[in-house]
């Protein structure tokens, strides 16, 4: 079959109604998480994750991705109305979205968004479903030493992601690591770190880590400062674009879709670096670049489109190769698991009709978000009002209700609490809990890579630069490490990030 | 001298040192074995050494750059009530069963916010406790009991 047929393929079981059902209610979550501030995808779709047990693997995995998508929708609108980023990708939405809504153009912006975003969504899939089938076919012949260096390379690029020090988010990866070694050795059974609780013979359960450090310590932290917020814009007018703002946008658009979608390929996850990159990048190439900070509709068009592209692109590595690039992606290798599927370049052949359902649902996916963001802002406007103080208590519950309902073990509740104070403990030391996740996840595969590569080679770690492909990947994972800590780029990511404080 | 420290990465690379620690001498427990043929220890020991090297790495880089902002007071109570809220839900949950458990759940964490009155979080924890029975027990059948064993039932 050739890739009409398999995207014919996958729209007949997207199309299915049933999936279009769990499509739609993915991207509504999405979007409804995505305008709350205070929460994300990642607390959703691990509190989420226990209950897509019961669904078909086609319907959980897509409902899943729709959530992760839609929050990118969501976030902007949050960020373009009251200047707070509902979603850390959309914090460079907000520079200029809201000065544009201060004037009075508040449905320009979020038209501008949507269409940027739908475009991006568009292209995103389209390379997704051009670049993955050859991805996984040279992923079949990875080996050990090549499964490892790219999962060392996953591990460092998502340091240049992370806020501040490059020597916590470090300690943060190696700690993340040293947790997923808790539980029984692959090879020998020896159980490890389980301090003799039988519970944590199998592991600390990657659900109550995750909702832990990003859903309990989000909810501690931001009640250290509670105030209401304030929505300024109470309706939205002029949603359509006139002639003049269309040109304006396509070129940044574009630009933005590019950028976004190299950069969300990037094991270690792009869509936040790329809309900061395609803020910058509209800047410099500006006419008029003084408009920025001020209204800028490029301002909008282009990170928006460019953190849209590289949440599609994110799918990737994971589709082919069964690498998460972020803890979003790792909670979808979670969910795969839970279906009894194991993520990797096995499942475009094994699994022909999950994989394109899943390509095909995202363009419906994107389709349903314009239908949803544009006709019904006010309605979201009016989710706005709705005080933090009455969602986060449904958080909580949520979180212990879906853990609990996995095994129905009261471990795993307990487990929510530790992780939830350890996760607050160390943001407020400055630490990011993302790459500890994201350790968290890859440090049982990189363990056993590790092991394998080196019983091949029989003790000779010359293995991994010997082979052209971990040699290659291992060199781009000390390029990240030494552009990271290059005194010029330290700079510019401290500007990058003072401007979303 | 340990006033010229920032406060904030000595403890951040205390805690490193302290974890890192802890994994490498426990590591040592289990057999380490050779680079070839690795054993279960091996890991977690160089891991551990590793992480425990960021830690100290993470103390000094906070040397003559003492905290220049205080940062805002922790939350007290919302950290004692989320977190009991947690513990109370897998302490009791088998024994009261879901609709109690949730209920002064909801009311529990919902006090954590000095901005809700009792009345908004007794309402609340009723709404939520309606929802939740409804789309976890009813809507996919999560198997829980309503009222527990020690409620008589």
């Amino acid at each position: 079959m050739d890739i009409i047929g398999y995207l014919g393929l996958g729209f007949s079981v997207a199309l299915d109604p049933i999936n279009i059902f769990y499509c739609f209610i993915g991207v509504l979550l999405g979007t409804l998480v995505g305008v709350l501030p205070g929460i994300g995808p990642t607390a959703t779709i691990a509190m989420l994750l226990p209950i897509t047990f019961s669904l078909s693997p086609a319907a959980a995995l897509i409902m899943l991705a729709g959530i992760y998508y839609g929050a990118q929708y969501g976030g902007s609108t949050t960020a373009i109305l009251i200047n707070l980023p509902g979603e850390s990708s959309s914090a460079v939405t907000a520079i200029d979205g809201y000065q544009m809504a201060k004037k009075g153009r508040a449905g320009h912006a979020l038209a501008t968004a949507a269409l940027g975003s739908f475009f991006a969504g568009t292209i995103g899939t389209l390379l997704l479903a051009f670049f993955a089938p050859p991805l996984a076919r040279a992923a079949l012949n990875f080996g050990a030493p090549e499964y490892f260096a790219l999962i060392v390379l996953g591990l460092l690029v998502s340091i240049a992601l992370a806020h501040g020090s490059i020597l916590k988010a470090l300690a943060m990866i190696v700690l993340g690591l040293l947790l997923g070694m808790v539980g029984q050795d692959i090879y020998t059974g020896t159980p490890r770190f389980t301090l003799g609780i039988r519970e944590l013979y199998s592991g600390l359960n990657f659900v109550s880590v995750a909702v832990g450090i990003f859903g309990v310590a989000e909810i501690l932290r931001n009640l250290e400062n509670e105030k209401g917020r304030d929505v300024m814009v109470k309706s939205v007018k002029g949603l359509w674009l006139g002639k003049e703002e269309f040109k304006r946008i396509i070129a940044p658009v574009i630009r933005g879709t590019a950028l976004g979608s190299i950069l969300g390929i990037l094991p270690g996850g792009g869509h936040i670096l790329a809309s900061f990159a395609s803020y910058s990048a509209e800047k410099r190439l500006s006419k008029h670049p003084e408009e920025f900070g001020h209204g800028a509709i490029e301002g909008v068009a282009g990170p928006e489109s460019a953190n849209n592209a590289a949440a599609q692109t994110s799918f990737i590595p994971l589709m082919t190769l069964g690498i998460p690039a972020h803890p979003v992606m790792a909670l979808m290798v979670g969910a795969f698991i839970l279906q009894g599927i194991t993520p990797g370049p096995n499942v475009i052949n094994d699994q022909p009709a999950l994989f394109w359902g899943i390509i095909a649902s995202m363009w419906i996916g994107n389709l349903l978000l314009v239908l949803l963001n544009l006709p019904l802002i006010g309605l979201w406007v009016k989710m706005l009002s709705i005080p933090y103080r009455a969602l986060f208590p449904a958080i909580v519950l949520f979180a212990c209700i879906g853990c609990y309902s996995i095994n129905q073990n009261i471990f795993d509740v307990f487990a929510i609490g530790f992780f939830g104070i350890l996760g607050y403990v160390l943001i407020r030391l400055g630490c990011e809990p993302a790459p500890l996740l994201l350790g968290f996840v890859l440090g049982p595969l990189l363990e056993e890579h590790l092991r394998r590569a080196m019983i091949i080679s029989r003790g000779d770690p010359m293995v991994f630069l010997e082979r052209p492909i971990s040699a290659t990947l291992l060199g781009l994972a000390l390029l990240a490490v030494i552009i990271a800590v290059l005194p010029s780029i330290r700079k510019k990511r401290k500007e990058v990030f003072v401007e979303e404080d | 001298m340990l006033a010229k420290f920032s406060l904030r990465e000595l403890l951040a690379g205390g805690i490193f040192v302290l974890a890192g620690a802890y994994f490498a001498l426990e590591a040592l427990n289990y057999e380490v074995g050779t680079a070839f043929r690795m054993g279960p220890g091996f890991m977690p020991l160089f891991l551990g050494a590793v992480l425990a090297a960021l830690g100290i790495g993470v103390a000094a880089s906070g040397w003559q750059k003492p905290d220049k902002e205080k940062p805002l007071p922790p939350s007290w109570r919302g950290i004692a009530l989320i977190i009991g809220v947690v513990i109370f839900f897998g302490a009791t949950i088998r024994g009261l069963g879901f609709v109690p458990v949730v209920f002064i759940g909801s009311f529990g964490s919902a006090m954590a916010s000095r901005l809700n009155s009792p009345l908004f979080a007794a309402l609340l924890a009723a709404g939520l406790t309606v929802l939740c029975t409804a789309i976890f027990v009813i809507g996919l059948g999560m198997t829980v009991p309503w009222f527990g064993p020690w409620l008589g039932q």
